[in-house]
């Protein structure tokens, strides 16, 4: 127990060294930049202790939970051998982990904002709705088919760069033709979509189905997931911002 | 211990229930295919259960402190930074890009500082080390990685600064990543895709995106709508090139090493 103890003090002292450089920069901007005081410090203390025990156990529980479970399930569906079970699996995971993410909600309703405001779709309410709806949709579709692909990579182990590359070679092309007003959200709801529970999953299913599979390496197979689900996104928004 | 009370009772249980409603899908997920493809019981099924309430419990107070010490002032900081009367810009003048130096310092030391205490970074770091035995340390990863990210937002604050268009210095990153993907050795790769994905999560997108929206609604001609937006893109792609980067640097210093010490030899 006091094994456990110490090790959970370490990981104390890891969030509390993590939180350092933030808590730096903000102190160095507000009294020598801005040459303001701090409002409530008792306020900001507070809140410090709680983030550096949240973050430790968020990595306690990691390794707990998220990882082992992640590993266990690539491996158990790998061993089962049904490749269309697997890639479901995939889908549902991104799709189902995507669809009620708070950031994307959150960035469909600015897109939609801007659409109206720039006549693409009718400036009513319901308009506006129709246009988020579809386009959260259209986002989680994304990151379903975005771990299919990089699942199927996996299972046939070529190399990742040859999707990547080709990915960034359609979002060039496809920008062209997109609305200019649909670019910028396009771009950026690729580094939205991965939660902070999905990403840990998502890694581990990777990692679990690499170690799995003979001939795969964790360390060149395993990884890349995450990479396709940042990817995906950015074209099909900009698609759906041609066809809506 | 009575402020722990006190805030378990408001903010807490909210932010407990709404990281319990990003869970839940992928808990239900998990448990259908358990239940109805795998069919057996997972192993040490009751650690995984107390491990994914340490990290409810652990997100949830993670994102509370954040709200409570560092948004608010993260966010106003990023305000006032970008108000023309701090940095002595007369209105009306011509945008000069080199009125906004504070800004550009200020969005590379935030981009460095929240990337290293991103949790999905740790956890995609941890692992990473995990699987490549020690070979890459978790803590040069994200070290990396946050280097990436504080030339990211600070090129992206001085894009809406200048009102240059955003597909062009997306390109301009692609090209690099491609060119750098024939150099660097194969293993860092696919980590290399992945950390551009990790870097943007709960605690860099907020006050990112606060910065961004602030200089396009203070910088006559900029629209806060088209481009407030971006600056998340420029915090993806640059990761990707500062952690090939890191990797030819390791590299060469090795390979430079090894030329030395056989010179040494007799």
């Amino acid at each position: 127990m006091s094994k456990q103890i110490y090790r959970f003090l370490g990981l104390l002292g890891g969030s509390a060294r993590d939180l350092g450089p933030i808590v730096l920069v903000i102190a160095f901007f507000q009294i020598v930049v801005l040459q303001q005081p701090f409002p409530d410090i008792g306020g900001i203390v507070r809140g410090l202790i709680c983030v550096v025990l949240g973050l430790a156990l968020f990595v306690q529980g990691l390794e707990m939970g998220l990882f082992p479970i992640g590993e266990a399930m690539a491996q158990a569906m790998a061993r089962k051998g049904s490749l269309p079970m697997l890639l479901l699996f995939a889908f549902a995971l991104g799709f189902g982990t995507t669809v009620a993410e708070p950031a994307l909600i959150a960035v469909v309703g600015e897109a939609a904002t801007i659409a109206g405001a720039a006549g693409a779709i009718a400036d009513t309410a319901e308009a506006r709705e129709s246009y988020a709806f579809w386009l959260r949709i259209t986002v989680a579709v994304s990151v379903g088919v975005a771990l299919v692909l990089g699942v199927f990579r996996i299972l046939v182990g070529w190399p990742i760069q040859y999707f990547i590359i080709g990915g960034y070679i359609l979002v060039i092309s496809i920008t062209a033709f997109a609305p200019p007003e649909i670019v910028g959200i396009a771009y950026d709801s690729g580094g939205v979509t991965t939660s902070t529970i999905t990403v840990p999953l998502v890694t581990a299913l990777g990692v679990g189905l690499a170690s799995t599979i003979r001939g795969r390496n964790p360390l060149l197979d395993g990884f890349g997931l995450i990479a396709f689900a940042s990817l995906t996104p950015m074209i099909f928004v900009m698609i759906f911002g041609m066809l809506a | 211990m009575a402020f722990l009370t006190e805030i378990a009772q408001t903010v807490f249980a909210q932010t407990v229930y709404a990281t319990a409603y990003d869970v839940l899908p992928i808990v239900v997920i998990l448990f259908v295919f358990q239940a109805l493809v795998i069919r057996k019981k997972p192993a040490h099924l009751k650690r995984i259960v107390i491990g994914f309430v340490y990290v409810l419990v652990g997100l949830s107070l993670f994102l509370v402190g954040l709200n409570e010490a560092l948004f608010p002032l993260g966010k106003t900081m990023a305000r006032q930074l970008t108000d023309p009367g701090f940095l002595g810009i007369v209105t009306g003048s011509d945008v000069d890009w080199a009125d906004y130096l504070w800004v550009y310092a200020f969005a590379a030391a935030i981009g460095f500082a929240t990337t290293i205490a991103e949790p999905s970074l740790i956890a995609v770091a941890l692992k990473a080390q995990d699987v490549s035995g020690w070979a890459m340390k978790a803590f040069d990863l994200r070290i990396a990685v946050a280097v990436g990210v504080a030339i990211g937002v600070a090129v992206g604050t001085y894009r809406i600064v200048t009102g240059t268009p955003l597909p062009l210095y997306i390109m301009a990153g692609y090209v690099i990543v491609i060119l750098q993907t024939f150099v660097a050795s194969k293993k860092i790769i696919p980590l290399a895709f992945d950390s551009g994905g990790v870097t943007t999560s709960t605690v860099t997108v907020p006050v990112v995106a606060a910065l961004g929206l602030g200089l396009a609604s203070t910088i006559p001609g900029r629209s806060p709508l088209i481009d407030g937006f971006g600056l998340i893109a420029f915090a993806s792609v640059f990761p990707i090139i500062s952690v090939l980067g890191y990797d030819m640097i390791v590299t060469w210093l090795r390979r430079r090493d090894k030329h030395d010490s056989k010179e040494d030899m007799p």
